[in-house]
């Protein structure tokens, strides 16, 4: 079929396979952290993917994703921290450190005129994921899961009354800190297939689409799901067709459909 | 007749009244079997809440400042106070939230055992947009139990909730979107929440506005019924001072420590009183 021409190479084999397990995950993540109000923490989080990659470049170790994610976990933790003192505004905060490690990311990696080195990291590229990574994704999406049947009661009840999750015997601040590092350890993972430039795309609006027509959290799950998977799907052959980057496509289907169902509330829901 | 209730003396905590084994609060959520009906006993009065030199700073400035309160079951004791006054404090420290010195327990005087204090929680209100997805079903199921609620829908547990629902006439709520509910509907709903599994001590943050005085009369009422009908203490911090000095057994006065404490008509027609609202209310 003419469609599915695109199946006859192996690179977009490969990116299929990764969408389907990508989209999922994210459609996943993305419920929590839209509860939580963590839009702008998962941005931050991504930026955060240059200073890692800067410090394993300057340490000389090999496999800078090793240093991305110690990094991204560190910053994570920092920033949750951050989060719930409430002295100052947290997204100011959140804002100056983000800046603050893309400026060093950026200072270290541009060094000597090489950052066209590093800006396949902006945008990310599907099409180069080979199978062995794909098996490590699908291992993280099967942590994600069973991570969900176990805390995500808890999760949820802390986003929406932390004293009461606490008056429940809810263990607040070691599911929140294991909920944040799990979020940067997927995000560091899947920033070289997805950039930086849109990962946060990705992990908000499916859950922001889902939110406008789902109204118990079935539907929310399921719905936030779905729309990343078929975002991701379309998005990908759109994007072989049209010969354009996949990422963009992607985010690109899961706007309209954002817009779809954000209209779709108005007019059916009020 | 006497082994069995040994062994229920065995496995559980509790007391014992006329001879008759009455455990005390259900295990805490996240176990197995919480949601046996409401264990109905009526108040034993011999459990005290006691609070014993409270003192809460922050930085330089203390909030708290020699709070004493002893406060019994079957009791609905009352805090009233100005803005800023250390309401939401006191009910942070009692929560263990935030750090105080001092002295919180909950205490059996029949046999003078220290319990352990298992605290009911009704917030004033919840960080939840109006169209979020959250059904009053998954609102108590994610709170209450472990059957995570994005899976799916248990069956039995459903039926445990509505039921539970129902203690607070609320079992037609079980499918609405927490966003749709009304001022009194969402308080009974998380009536519900802090009454599963029966604390020794419930705590209530009265919402300033949003509830009606139909509304709050209810709930003043189903509290009154509650505190008769289980063996719990309840602490409310409350705006308005007409139905406390219609429903409390006991009044606080705070700021920042207790200014005035006592029957209603006591405490709203002391010079204290006067001196924090501008008038007597008596």
């Amino acid at each position: 079929m003419q469609l599915f021409e695109f199946l006859n190479y192996d690179f977009m084999k490969n990116a299929l396979l990764a969408v389907l397990i990508i989209t999922p995950l994210f459609g996943m993540l993305g419920t929590l952290i839209v509860n939580h109000r963590m839009a702008f923490f998962s941005d931050a989080l991504g930026h955060s993917a240059f200073t890692g990659m800067a410090i394993g470049v300057l340490f000389g170790i090999g496999n800078t994703s090793v240093s991305m994610m110690l990094f991204a976990v560190v910053f994570a933790l920092l920033l949750n921290y951050i989060r719930h003192k409430n002295i100052v505004s947290s997204d100011t905060v959140i804002s100056v450190f983000s800046s603050l490690s893309v400026a060093v990311g950026l200072a270290i990696l541009s060094r000597n005129g090489n950052f066209s080195k590093y800006s396949a990291l902006l945008v990310g590229d599907i099409l180069s994921i080979t199978g062995k990574e794909i098996i490590g994704l699908l291992v993280i999406l099967v942590i994600t899961v069973v991570f969900w049947c176990v805390a995500y009661n808890g999760l949820h009840s802390i986003g929406i009354n932390q004293s009461l999750a606490k008056s429940k015997g809810i263990p607040v601040a070691l599911l929140d800190n294991a909920f944040v590092v799990l979020v940067a350890l997927i995000v560091m993972l899947s920033i070289r297939w997805v950039g930086i430039l849109i990962i946060n795309a990705l992990l908000i609006l499916p859950a922001a689409a889902a939110r406008n027509i789902a109204s118990n959290n079935r539907e929310y799950h399921l719905f936030s799901v779905m729309i990343s998977v078929f975002s991701g799907v379309l998005g990908l052959i759109m994007s072989y067709y049209l010969n354009v980057a996949a990422g963009p496509m992607l985010v690109l289907v899961a706007s309209v459909i954002f817009f779809i169902t954000f209209l779709a509330r108005r007019l059916f829901h009020v | 007749m006497e082994k069995k209730v040994k062994t229920a003396e065995k496995g559980a905590r509790g007391i014992r009244i006329k001879g008759r084994f009455v455990e005390a609060e259900k295990p805490a959520v996240y176990k197995k079997n919480a949601y046996k009906k409401l264990l109905k006993s009526k108040p034993c009065g011999f459990h005290r809440v006691v609070i014993d030199k409270l003192n809460v700073r922050a930085g330089a400035t203390t909030i708290l400042e020699n709070v004493s309160l002893s406060i019994a079951c079957g009791a609905l004791t009352v805090i009233i106070g100005k803005n800023g006054a250390g309401k939401s404090t006191l009910i942070k420290s009692i929560l263990g939230e935030i750090p105080y010195e001092g002295l919180i327990e909950f205490r059996d005087l029949k046999d003078n055992t220290i319990g352990n204090l298992k605290v009911g929680y009704v917030p004033q209100h919840l960080n939840m947009e109006k169209n979020a997805p959250v059904s009053v079903y998954d609102l108590v199921a994610a709170y209450t139990s472990r059957v995570p609620v994005f899976l799916h829908k248990s069956k039995k547990l459903y039926e445990e909730i509505k039921e539970r629902l129902q203690v607070f006439d609320g079992a037609s709520l079980i499918d609405k979107q927490v966003g749709d509910l009304s001022g009194g509907e969402l308080q009974r709903v998380l009536l519900t929440i802090a009454c599963t599994p029966v604390p020794n001590l419930l705590i209530l943050d009265e919402p300033v506005s949003g509830i009606d005085r139909n509304g709050r009369k209810l709930f003043y009422k189903i509290l009154n019924d509650l505190k008769q009908q289980y063996d719990l203490s309840i602490i409310l911090v409350s705006h308005d001072l007409e139905l406390t000095a219609e429903y409390a057994d006991s009044v606080v006065l705070l700021d920042r420590t207790v200014l005035k404490e006592g029957e209603a008509k006591e405490v709203m027609g002391s010079e204290e009183f006067k001196e924090v609202f501008g008038y007597a209310a008596f």
